[in-house]
Order: C-alpha cells, then sequence, then structure tokens
C-alpha cells in the first residue's frame, strides 16, 4: 500500500462547508439510519465531502463532516484514513489510478505505469499545471479489458503505450475523450477473431439436456433397482424449458461477435470500431466537478446474498491436517484439528492406502 | 450457570461468561494482551487462543462464550483446554509475530520489568525469531504532559483507544491507518483532554505508551511499595505509593471495586514531584515582618507567649482539606483543654454539621451504590472535577442503559448527557414544589439518588439549599429500607472525617469564616490553605507547603504529607481508610500529631497520648467507628434527612458554581507540582479552544 500522509498545512482550506445540494444529501444519507446512529453514514457522507473538496480530504471537510455526523474528528479520520479511496491529499483535475494488480500487469501495465512515471513523475504528486495526478491501485474489476486506469470516474480501457499518450495528450489540450476500451473493440467482446463459443448448436437449443442424454446412455447397465427407478422418473424427452425465453445470445437480432463469426464477418463491428477512433462523435470527458448534482446511486438492497455454509457439501478430510512428520497421514496420533470430535467422522487408521 | 470442562476439570460457570473467565474459574491462566475486564473486548491481540474440542481452529477465548460452545456428541459439557500442543504452538505462532514489529531495546525502556509482553514472551515465546526483514518504525506521537510514547512499540491492543473512549468519555485516542500502518494517536496529536489520561500508560501492556513526568526516573524493582489512600479529592481512592528511599517515585492505583475500581486521576497521581517541592522543611518564626527559620523549641516558645493571656473566646483553629483523623483529633483535645470553641474544619464555609447525624453529611448511596441507581439528580456540583470516579461510575451506569440524569448548576461537559434543569436554588425550590417534570422520572424511580454537591452548600444560605433537598429526597421516597439515596458529594479528603470528629463551633464558637476576618486573636491553622485569613489574627499555621496558609503565617511548624505519615482518612461514603508511610517528612518536619501533642506539653496542657497506638486507642474508644477499616459504617440517613428538612430557610439567588475552579490546582501539594501546573496550563488552553 502506498504510503500516505496528511495534506501539509499551508495547502490545507481555512474552511469547509458543503453546499446546500450536498448538506441536503448528506440529511437524506443520515435520515437512513435509526437516530443516533448518523455515524453510519460516514462514507457516504466523506465521499460526497470529497467530491466537493476537489477530490480529495481537506482537514477542515473532516472536521465539517465530524460535526455534521455527531462523531468526534477522530473517529471520522480513523475512517478517512483507512479506506484508501479516500484521499488525503490534492489531486490532479485528472486523477488516474492505474491498475498494477496480476492481469494488468500480465497485459502490460508496466508499460502504462512507464508512460505515467515519464510524464508525470512520481505517483501522488500533482503535475505542475495541476492536470494530473495519478496513484497505483489495486484490481478495479477491470481484468477483460486490462490494461486499464481509472481517470476520475471513468475507466479507461485496452490501453496500450501509443493510445494511453494519445489519451493524455487529449485530456491535457482538453479534446475531448471516450470512457472505455481504447482499442476500438465494444465493452469486452472478444478481441480478435472469435475461436470459442462457434459450434451452431450451443445456440439452436439441442443442448439443453444433452448431458442427460449422455447420463442415460452410460448408466444403461443399472437396470434394476433404486438407479433404474431413478431414471425412469427422467423425462424421456428433453425439451427446452422455455424456448421462446429470448436469450439474447439465440436471438438473430442481437449483433454478437458469436452471430458475426457465424455469418462470417469480422468479430468487431466496424462502425463500432470507427466511432470508436472518430473523435467527433466521442463525448468529452467530464473534468471533475464541484458540487456534482448526479442524484445517489440508490438501491433497495443493501445488501447481496451470500451462501449460508459455502463449505457445505464437501467431502470430510479422512486424514488429520497437522500430522507429525514422518507419520503417514492416517496413522498420525495426534490430530490437533478437532475432527476426532465429529461424531459423523470414522477414522480408519489401518486402512492405509496402498 | 452452565458446565464446561477446562482441562480436564470441569466446573460450573455462568453462560455469559467468556472462555477466558471460565478457564481463570478453572485454575487456568491464559496470556492475554488486549482483553482487560473494565473494557470491552476486543479480541485483536489472539495472545488469549486455547482449543475447543470441536473447533477446527484455536479460537480466541476472551471473545467466545461458554454459551456459544456446543455440547460433545453425547450431550458432554463442552471441552476447551488451555494447555494443549496445540495452544502452546498457537501462542508460540502469536508472540512470533507480535515481536516481529516489536524493538527489541528493553534495557531502554521504561516499561522494562514491569511489561506484560516481556513477561509473557518469557513464559510463551520462543526464544528465536525467524523474521529477518526491517521491523516498521513509527513516529511517536504527543499526547500531553502525562503521556509519553514511543509508537515503535506499540501492539494496537487498543487498550487505551477503548478507555478513553469508555471510560474516561472523551473520544480522543484513535486508530488511523490500517494494517502493518496503523497508528495509535489523537487527532492532529492534540493532547489527551482528560482528567483519567494517565491511566492509559497503565493499561498498555507494552512500553508504547508510558508516564513522561517520571520517565526514565527509576526501575520497578528498585522501588518499594506502600498500600495507601489518596487524599487529593474525598473519594479516597485506593493507591500504591512507591519510594526509592526517601524519596516517592510513582503512584499507582490499587483495585477497589467499592471506591475506584483500578483508576485514578491524574492528580492522584502525578503530584508526585510536588511531594518535593515548596516543602517547609524546618519551622518558621516572623520577625519584623519577614519569616525566618527557628528551632523548635523557638517556635514553641513564641506560641506559649503568645497565647498566654488570651482569653480562649479569642484563640481559634482552622483545619483544612487534607489533615489525617489522628491530628484532627489531636487538635481538637488541645483546643478542648485550652476551653476554645472557635473550632472549624470547614474552611469553604459548607452547610453540613454533625449536628444533624451522620447521615447528613455523607454520600450515603456509597460510591459502588451509583450502579443501582435509577434516576439521578446532580445539585450544585461538577463530578467530573470535584470527584472524577464517582464521575466515571455515574457514566459506567449511564453506559449500561442511560437512566434519568439531570442537574441543577453549571452546565458542564460530565462525558455523558443528562437534562439540564437549570443553574440555582430557584430550580430546586420548583422542583420541590413540583413545578418541574423531571419530578415524575424521580418519583416514578424505584432508587433515586440526589446527588448534593459543594456548589449549592457553600452558597449563601447553604443549610436551606440542603434543607430543600432533603425534602426532595423525603418526597421522592429517596431514603428508605434498603436504599438511600441522599447523598453529599464533598471535595476535601479531611471534611468527613473532622465532621466525624464534631470538628465545627463548639456553643458561642466561631465559624472558620468568622475566624478567618479577624474574630480571634490567635489563630492555629491545620493545613487550611484555601481561606483567606485578614491581616490582624496572629497565626500558627502548621503544614507542609510554602503555599497560601504559610504565607499568612507568623509561626510555621512544618508537618507530614499523607505519603509521611500513617493517617487514617474517610471518604465521602463515611469509608474509614488509612494511609501508610512509604518516606519521612523532609529536614525538621515531623508527623502532625507529634508536633500537637509537643506543643502540648509547651502551652502546659499535655495531650494523654505519647505513641500514635495510645492516640488511637483513646480516638477508638471515643469514636468505636474508626477502628473498622475499609468499611462504611451505616448512619441512620432516614432521620438525617428528616432533621435536615425540618430546617426550612429561604435560599438564596445566587447560582450554583462549583467550588473547584482549576482540577489541577486544588490543594498545595497540588499547587507545588510542576506537572500538574503544565496540566493546569494546557487545559485552560483547551478551555479557550472550546469556548471558541
Amino acid at each position: 500500500m502506498a504510503v500516505r500522509k496528511l495534506a501539509p498545512k499551508e495547502i490545507q482550506p481555512k474552511s469547509f462547508a458543503f453546499t446546500p445540494e450536498n448538506e441536503a444529501f448528506a440529511d437524506q444519507q443520515i435520515a437512513k439510519y435509526p437516530p443516533g446512529r448518523e455515524a453510519s453514514a460516514i462514507i457516504a457522507v466523506l465521499g460526497k465531502a470529497q467530491d466537493q473538496a476537489g477530490g480529495w480530504l481537506p482537514r477542515k471537510a473532516i472536521e465539517t463532516v465530524a460535526a455534521k455526523l455527531n462523531m468526534a474528528p477522530i473517529r471520522v479520520m480513523e475512517v478517512a484514513t483507512f479506506y484508501t479511496m479516500f484521499n488525503l491529499e490534492p489531486v490532479g483535475k485528472y486523477f488516474i489510478q492505474f491498475c498494477g494488480t496480476t492481469p494488468c500487469m500480465l497485459r502490460g501495465a508496466g508499460d502504462i505505469k512507464k508512460v505515467l512515471e515519464s510524464r508525470f513523475g512520481e505517483q501522488n504528486h500533482v503535475s505542475a499545471d495541476g492536470l494530473f495526478s495519478w496513484l497505483e491501485v489495486e484490481c478495479l474489476g477491470a481484468c477483460c479489458n486490462a490494461p486499464m486506469v481509472q481517470i476520475n470516474d471513468d475507466y479507461y480501457e485496452d490501453l496500450t503505450t501509443e493510445n494511453f499518450e494519445k489519451l493524455l495528450d487529449d485530456l491535457a489540450a482538453d479534446r475531448p475523450v471516450k470512457p472505455g476500451p481504447q482499442s476500438g473493440r465494444r465493452s469486452s467482446e472478444p478481441f480478435e477473431a472469435v475461436s470459442t463459443l462457434q459450434d451452431p448448436s450451443l445456440f439452436d437449443g439441442s443442448m439443453i439436456g444433452a448431458w442427460r442424454k449422455r447420463f442415460e446412455e452410460q448408466a444403461k447397465p443399472a437396470e434394476t433397482g433404486e438407479v433404474a427407478a431413478e431414471m425412469a422418473s427422467i423425462p424421456k424427452e428433453v425439451k427446452a424449458s422455455k424456448p421462446t425465453a429470448g436469450r439474447a445470445i439465440e436471438s438473430d437480432a442481437a449483433d454478437t461477435p458469436a452471430k458475426r463469426a457465424k455469418e462470417g464477418e469480422t468479430p468487431i463491428n466496424p462502425v463500432d470500431r470507427k466511432e470508436a477512433s472518430d473523435p467527433s462523435t466521442a463525448t468529452k470527458i467530464e473534468p471533475r466537478q464541484e458540487a456534482t448534482d448526479k442524484p445517489a446511486p440508490q438501491s433497495s438492497k443493501s445488501y447481496v446474498a451470500t451462501p449460508s455454509k459455502p463449505g457445505e457439501g464437501k467431502p470430510v478430510p479422512t486424514s488429520p491436517t497437522t500430522p507429525e512428520a514422518g507419520t503417514p497421514p492416517a496413522q498420525a496420533e495426534t490430530r490437533r484439528d478437532g475432527s476426532e470430535s465429529k461424531p459423523d467422522v470414522v477414522i480408519d487408521k489401518d486402512n492405509t492406502p496402498s | 450457570m452452565a458446565k464446561i470442562i477446562v482441562d480436564g476439570v470441569e466446573v460450573d460457570v455462568p453462560p455469559e461468561y467468556t472462555l477466558l473467565q471460565a478457564a481463570e474459574a478453572a485454575g487456568a491462566e491464559i496470556p492475554r494482551f488486549c482483553f482487560h475486564e473494565r473494557l470491552s473486548i476486543a479480541g485483536n491481540c489472539r495472545m488469549c487462543l486455547v482449543e475447543v474440542k470441536g473447533a477446527p481452529k484455536p479460537v480466541a477465548s476472551c471473545a467466545w462464550g461458554v454459551r456459544d460452545c456446543r455440547p460433545g456428541p453425547n450431550g458432554e459439557p463442552p471441552q476447551i483446554s488451555t494447555k494443549s500442543p496445540t495452544v502452546k504452538k498457537a501462542r508460540e505462532g502469536v508472540m512470533e509475530f507480535l515481536l516481529i514489529n516489536h524493538p527489541l531495546d528493553c534495557p531502554i525502556c521504561d516499561q522494562g520489568g514491569q511489561c506484560d509482553l516481556q513477561d509473557q514472551a518469557m513464559a510463551y515465546g520462543v526464544d528465536t525469531s525467524r523474521f529477518q526483514e526491517n521491523k516498521r518504525a513509527v513516529p511517536d506521537k504527543y499526547l500531553g504532559p502525562l503521556v509519553r510514547t514511543s509508537m515503535n512499540r506499540c501492539i494496537h491492543c487498543t487498550r487505551c483507544v477503548r478507555f478513553t473512549t469508555e471510560v474516561a468519555g472523551v473520544e480522543d485516542l484513535g486508530a488511523i491507518w490500517r494494517g502493518e500502518d496503523m497508528e495509535i494517536t489523537s487527532y492532529l496529536e492534540k493532547a489527551l483532554g482528560s482528567e483519567l489520561q494517565a491511566n492509559v500508560a497503565d493499561l498498555c501492556p507494552v512500553g508504547a505508551l508510558t508516564h513522561k513526568p517520571e520517565a526514565f526516573h527509576y526501575r520497578p524493582w528498585e522501588l518499594s511499595k506502600t498500600d495507601s489512600v489518596d487524599v487529593m479529592d474525598a473519594v479516597g481512592s485506593s493507591i500504591r505509593v512507591d519510594s526509592r528511599g526517601r524519596e516517592v517515585m510513582r503512584i499507582l492505583p490499587r483495585v477497589n471495586e467499592d471506591v475506584n475500581e483500578e483508576w485514578i486521576t491524574d492528580k492522584a497521581r502525578q503530584i508526585v514531584d510536588g511531594l518535593r517541592l515548596q516543602r517547609l522543611d524546618r519551622p518558621f518564626v516572623r520577625e519584623n515582618g519577614r519569616l525566618r527559620p527557628a528551632t523548635w523549641q523557638e517556635a514553641f516558645a513564641v506560641i506559649a507567649n503568645r497565647l498566654k493571656g488570651t482569653s480562649p473566646d479569642r484563640i481559634g483553629a482552622i483545619a483544612g482539606d487534607l489533615p489525617a483523623v489522628e491530628e484532627l483529633y489531636a487538635l481538637k483535645l488541645l483546643m478542648q483543654s485550652l476551653g476554645v470553641a472557635n473550632i472549624d474544619a470547614r474552611q469553604d464555609g459548607t452547610a453540613l454539621s454533625p449536628a444533624y447525624g451522620r447521615g447528613s453529611y455523607l454520600f450515603n448511596s456509597t460510591i459502588a451504590g451509583i450502579e443501582d441507581a435509577d434516576a439521578i439528580l446532580i445539585i450544585g456540583s461538577n463530578p467530573r472535577i470535584e470527584a472524577s470516579l464517582v464521575n466515571v461510575r455515574i457514566r459506567k451506569r449511564w453506559r449500561v442503559a442511560p437512566p434519568p440524569i439531570a442537574m441543577i448548576g453549571e452546565n458542564a461537559d460530565l462525558t455523558y448527557s443528562y437534562d439540564y434543569l437549570g443553574a440555582g436554588p430557584e430550580t430546586l425550590a420548583d422542583l420541590v414544589a413540583g413545578r418541574h417534570s423531571f419530578l415524575e422520572k424521580l418519583q416514578g424511580a424505584q432508587r433515586p439518588l440526589i446527588i448534593v454537591g459543594q456548589g449549592a452548600l457553600t452558597c449563601q444560605d447553604g443549610f436551606a439549599l440542603l434543607s430543600l433537598a432533603a425534602q426532595l429526597a423525603q418526597s421522592i421516597g429517596a431514603v428508605k429500607d434498603g436504599w438511600n439515596g441522599f447523598s453529599v458529594l464533598h471535595t476535601a479528603a479531611a471534611r468527613v472525617g473532622a465532621l466525624d470528629l464534631g470538628l465545627v463551633p463548639g456553643e458561642g464558637g466561631l465559624t472558620a469564616q468568622a475566624m478567618a476576618q479577624g474574630g480571634v486573636d490567635v489563630l492555629f491553622n491545620l493545613g487550611a490553605d484555601e481561606i483567606d485569613i485578614a491581616p490582624g489574627p496572629f497565626v500558627i499555621y502548621q503544614g507542609t507547603h510554602g503555599d497560601r496558609g504559610a504565607h499568612r503565617a507568623d509561626v510555621i511548624l512544618p508537618g507530614a504529607t499523607y505519603t509521611e505519615k500513617s493517617g487514617t482518612y474517610v471518604n465521602m461514603e463515611g469509608r474509614v481508610q488509612m494511609a501508610n508511610r512509604a518516606a519521612f517528612a523532609p529536614g525538621e518536619a515531623r508527623e502532625d500529631w507529634a508536633i500537637l501533642r509537643a506543643l502540648s506539653d509547651v502551652l502546659g496542657h499535655r495531650l494523654p497520648f505519647d505513641s500514635l497506638n495510645a492516640l488511637r486507642q483513646k480516638l477508638y474508644a471515643e469514636h468505636p467507628h474508626f477502628a473498622a477499616l475499609d468499611r462504611v459504617s451505616p448512619a441512620d440517613a432516614a432521620s438525617a434527612v428528616q432533621a435536615l428538612a425540618g430546617i426550612g430557610g429561604n435560599p438564596g439567588r445566587d447560582s450554583f458554581a462549583s467550588p473547584v475552579k482549576d482540577f489541577y490546582l486544588t490543594n498545595p501539594i497540588a499547587r507545588a507540582s510542576g506537572v500538574m501546573a503544565e496540566c493546569s496550563a494546557l487545559a485552560r488552553e483547551l478551555r479557550l479552544e472550546a469556548a471558541e
């Protein structure tokens, strides 16, 4: 993790106050929680304060948030310093978060980093014109378009030294740029010729239930008993459960790379490719705005359900996990993993694997 | 109760116990760093790992409840093991990790010899480290004049953070950054703003936080340890005085569940330098307006000359806040033998008198009893600075489940929330007359507690206020069988003992104020430094420090402080406690009872005892409750409250103001201390900042 520190006193602004819109946003966040639990809104409110202050959290902003949420300043400080997404020093107008995690690294993030270093010097330093600063961060979750950077709120993917230099030139010159893949491909569709998912039978519904047929054939010898009964219950005719459900991949209307490959076209739509490289149709990157008026992303769900027992159905290990040196696992005397107390685990020490 | 088998020993413990507590109940020792009985559970040091049968991994016993353990397959009680090879290996592993970033600077560390990490590394660690890389380095922090930091040594147990947040009630300390970069600090390295801050250095299991004033002054094994009691406030905290040779080196808290749990205030702890500065080490006699050193004989002769021919009603005695019961008793006997009725131990003019019974001036609910109260009314007191550990108890009660708490007096930050009712007597009168909604809450409470502070009692007509408070206590049923919620909060350690002895003006006697304003010709001042004595009377000052009293004195008799004599003190609850001698008084200073005994001889009224034991024998015969050490002799509060309620009278209109203006400078010892002066200056700064 990069060494972080608080901004020096000289560049700390003298005061900070929420704009009316952000004040309203903070109140709305606080209202989500019961009275006395204002502190729960801290991350949302700190994030808003960071947006308003130009991408970083000055001391006064931390104190303002503390007062707003009825917290001690040190408690807000703890949160602001814990999360690396809160910047404690000023950042450039274009704050580049460069991903250096493994997939990006394998796809050439090192070259991108060299570009950043040669143009702006060390990370965490704002360039002389105040336009840029960069920071190496951990995986941003766009590995399929590696290497990539995040500039302010947008991802710029499929970078090469050339297109990244051009991107930075455009930003510096205030020319419009297009977020997303810079290579011309659309989102994360296959980069080159399609080499997988080409079998037409994948898309005509005939694969549905195929495994079951295969299973039936293999299981033919077992005609009696439980297995046979089970076999009998398997429907003989296999149908797609919802043939008209309209999966995008089966629909000819969808302009997928697979379909294009099937039809013998180039996998990437030339129109898209042209569009991506045509600056006249591109959107201009929005520089960081003070007091953004974007509505807060709201979700009715505050959590995502996770499986309650991740290890359910796993086979129980039959050998101790910490055997004594030199003892065959199943004969180890000292079993310290606690499994000896599990009533349903029977250890047969004579049953040495041959 | 839940059964659990610890190392083959079956114990029956309450189900809410943690495994650590259960193991201790079974006699097993569990090492720990972050766990502390009086703080919330953090579970982050991992030193207390034990093996629970059936659990795949060792578990942190401090954070695992007995009721969370599953029984065995056939319903056997859960089994834990604290001595198995797994546990030993786990402890060694944890210790190795803890020592990765801990510097090996024990020889220059103040914690050396009293360090949990040192001890536990010896007991549970291995003798080598496999860590070859660089250790992390952390900048030291400024946390104020009392706590010295060496943050390289910090093992992130967060005891200090939890103490300041939970017990002291100031959210000053926190852990910023994260992971390996985590650092304990205050916001922007401001000094801590608590009157209990030095306790964090006691809590620190390593040498990261140590006591700044005594840094590098001693090694703990050089000190001789004396159990004693604190006299800086009327709480009477249990302390241990550590001395080397003639010098007191430090003061530490002792565990006393009834009084101070295991905390003491910064004032109780850090006045150590005040014990050796500004000391009166020989008698002085004023000649031609200047004090000159004298011998004991000279000083006594001057007193005898001055007293000769002075009529007893022109002689008076005032006792201060720090004398022990023994010298107060000697003073009382001496004045009796001289026929003097002008005697008073209430230099602040507080409206308390033994005439209404012992229950009328004690903290009847007891300090531990605060935890049982279900409604609290504080009248004219700021417990946070007058008796910090009482405040800690109220806060502890408040944290369990906030009872209704209300305050009449100064609207101060008490570290818990309360209803502010008003500033003065009118609000109290309204409450008594039922014109205030808080009365319903008090009436609805099973065990209401009324705390009457010196801020109210030192007002113009304190007795009328005391009477009002007693009427209120009666009307809400605060005094009944099994609960006595009428409590007087004192600020002076000697006050209750003096009132028990009856050191109040006899028939026709003058009060302390009247004497100080020139009502007498010869005034014997036993350590009363908080009262201004008008020019005129001949003042004999017996005390320890060259403070206000000594400046006004005509003859100075140097006495011993509470660490230099064996003395009985009675705290505000009426708990009789004994302070013991840890060092000797400097120079020619003597124990106070002996000075009075010698003086009585010169005056021709020899006191009837030649030794401290003889004095105590006589004292115990006259006042048997002084013999019951460490106990609170029950007082008949019902009749006392009845008597107080009958006083009546019209209280004045002045709003209540706490008599403690500066927490750090309440007595001559504290005023002599450089550390206290620094704390006081800093607190003033913080107050100014807060006022902005």
